[in-house]
């Protein structure tokens, strides 16, 4: 599967139904300094575009939304200690939960890495 | 970039906030402070004029001396904070961007016929802050490292007249040069190249403003906070006050003084969070029972505490230091205490 992005700057990376979710390089850049995130519980169920959490910088907070509907089934604690993850490493360490996808072909209408290298121009 | 108070004004710079604040707090940086509102009242009668809007001892203030004001309006509440300092033959006030219009209007409606009021469009003015501006702006500007806090003088730059203050709003060393607007640019440019210096955004203004304690117009400050209110008794000196020989006399004088006898319901506080949790403006605070008990008006992660830090406006019976209150961030309670101020220790060079 290939990396696709929202409009609202998340990336996500599905792997045999479960997906991987975080915020794209151009979201931690507009942040600035992560410095708090807060991260969803594990069970809980999210409808597409539902607020699953909030990412902070100094200067500002942003709602992180879900991508596509499902149960989260994993969070990268590492966030809590060092959400600075989030700008040094934002496709990497810095990942923020992962979810089982209840409905797959969400995924088809999200945008693709050149599709979202226009939207965030 | 972002608008604020009608410039387009930098968030931060390469470096990004939290080194931005920190270098500040470490070494020197330079903050384009132009939007602020630079303005002079002149003439025999400036000083009491003066005196008549703010609850300040204006008359007493020694030439080359700077002092801390609040414009006030018939009740007593703030339309502005400013910095003022008597000059030889004039009083310079630098007022905020964001109220400077309004600022001009209500001085020359109030005291236009007592005194000549120049607004200085024709300046810029530069803050220099932090441990090592002395030492960069001497190198620039020799004899600057002579003042103390809260005072200013005459100086010359590459033809150009400046006038500098050792003041600021970062709770560190500093100064505010006012500059011709044509020698602005390289002036700023030789600033930087001193090797202490870094620009500074918008952004480590206010986290640094706020670890040092100070109010933010539109946030801790507005048109319906009074002094005591605001906690800036400290503000108004014992000539203005009752008993005083030139007590009242200034806006709201009745409010503001029956406030220093008696307190007010509600003050403004330092709130630290026990847990790691950033707490911003307009989050609402909570007794233990979950009453409303007032609000915060300004927070964030202190890049220099390293922790969750705010200022708020609470109900009187729990603005001791200490108390522990509720913050509802997004529904959620997170612990708080309150504090007192500043969250990082002035550091001002008063000789």
């Amino acid at each position: 599967m290939a990396l696709k992005y929202t409009a609202e700057h998340e990336w996500i990376l599905a792997d045999q139904g479960v997906a991987t979710v975080g915020i794209t390089h151009h979201a931690q850049d507009a942040l600035g300094d992560v410095v708090f995130v807060e991260l969803p519980e594990v069970g809980t169920h999210f409808d597409q575009g539902d607020v699953t959490g909030v990412v902070e910088s100094v200067k500002a907070a942003a709602d992180v939304y879900m991508p596509v509907s499902g149960e989260i089934v994993a969070v990268n604690d590492a966030l809590r200690d060092t959400p600075a993850l989030a700008n040094t490493d934002p496709l990497g360490a810095g990942w923020f939960f992962k979810v089982r996808l209840s409905e797959p072909a969400q995924l088809d209408a999200l945008m693709d890495e050149t599709a979202y290298g226009d939207f965030a121009k | 970039m972002v608008p604020f108070a009608g410039y387009s004004m930098p968030v931060q710079y390469r470096q990004g906030l939290i080194a931005e604040h920190r270098h500040t707090r470490s070494q020197a940086g330079l903050f384009d402070v132009s939007h602020m509102g630079q303005l002079t009242l002149s003439g025999p009668q400036a000083s009491l004029a003066l005196e008549s809007l703010i609850p300040m001892d204006v008359l007493g203030l020694a030439v080359g001396r700077q002092r801390y004001g609040l414009l006030l309006n018939d009740e007593g509440g703030v339309l502005d904070d400013l910095m003022f300092t008597r000059c030889a033959d004039h009083l310079l006030l630098v007022v905020n961007g964001a109220c400077k219009a309004a600022d001009l209007a209500h001085l020359q409606a109030r005291i236009g016929q007592r005194c000549r009021i120049t607004p200085l469009d024709t300046h810029a003015l530069l803050a220099l802050q932090g441990p090592a501006a002395a030492t960069a702006l001497e190198r620039v500007v020799p004899g600057v490292a002579a003042l103390v806090f809260m005072s200013g003088g005459d100086f010359a730059w590459a033809g150009h007249a400046l006038f500098i203050t050792r003041s600021g709003y970062t709770g560190e060393d500093g100064f505010e040069v006012s500059v011709p607007r044509a020698g602005a640019d390289a002036l700023a440019r030789a600033l930087l190249a001193q090797p202490e210096v870094l620009p500074i955004g918008l952004g480590a203004r206010n986290s640094l403003r706020l670890e040092a304690g100070l109010c933010l117009y539109g946030n801790e400050l507005d048109a319906q906070t009074t002094p005591a209110r605001a906690q800036l008794l400290w503000a108004v000196q014992k000539v203005r006050r009752t008993g005083g020989a030139r007590a009242g006399g200034f806006p709201g004088a009745a409010r503001v003084l029956h406030e220093i006898e008696h307190g007010c319901d509600r003050l403004r506080v330092g709130l630290l969070a026990l847990e790691r949790v950033p707490v911003r403006e307009h989050t609402p605070l909570q007794d233990a029972a979950g009453q409303p008990i007032g609000e915060v008006s300004s927070g964030l992660l202190g890049p220099s505490v390293d922790r969750a830090i705010a200022m708020g406006c609470i109900d009187r019976r729990h603005a001791d230091i200490g108390t522990q209150v509720v913050a509802m961030v997004r529904g959620k309670p997170v612990p708080m205490q309150v504090c007192a101020l500043p969250f990082v220790p002035h550091r001002y060079y008063r000789g």
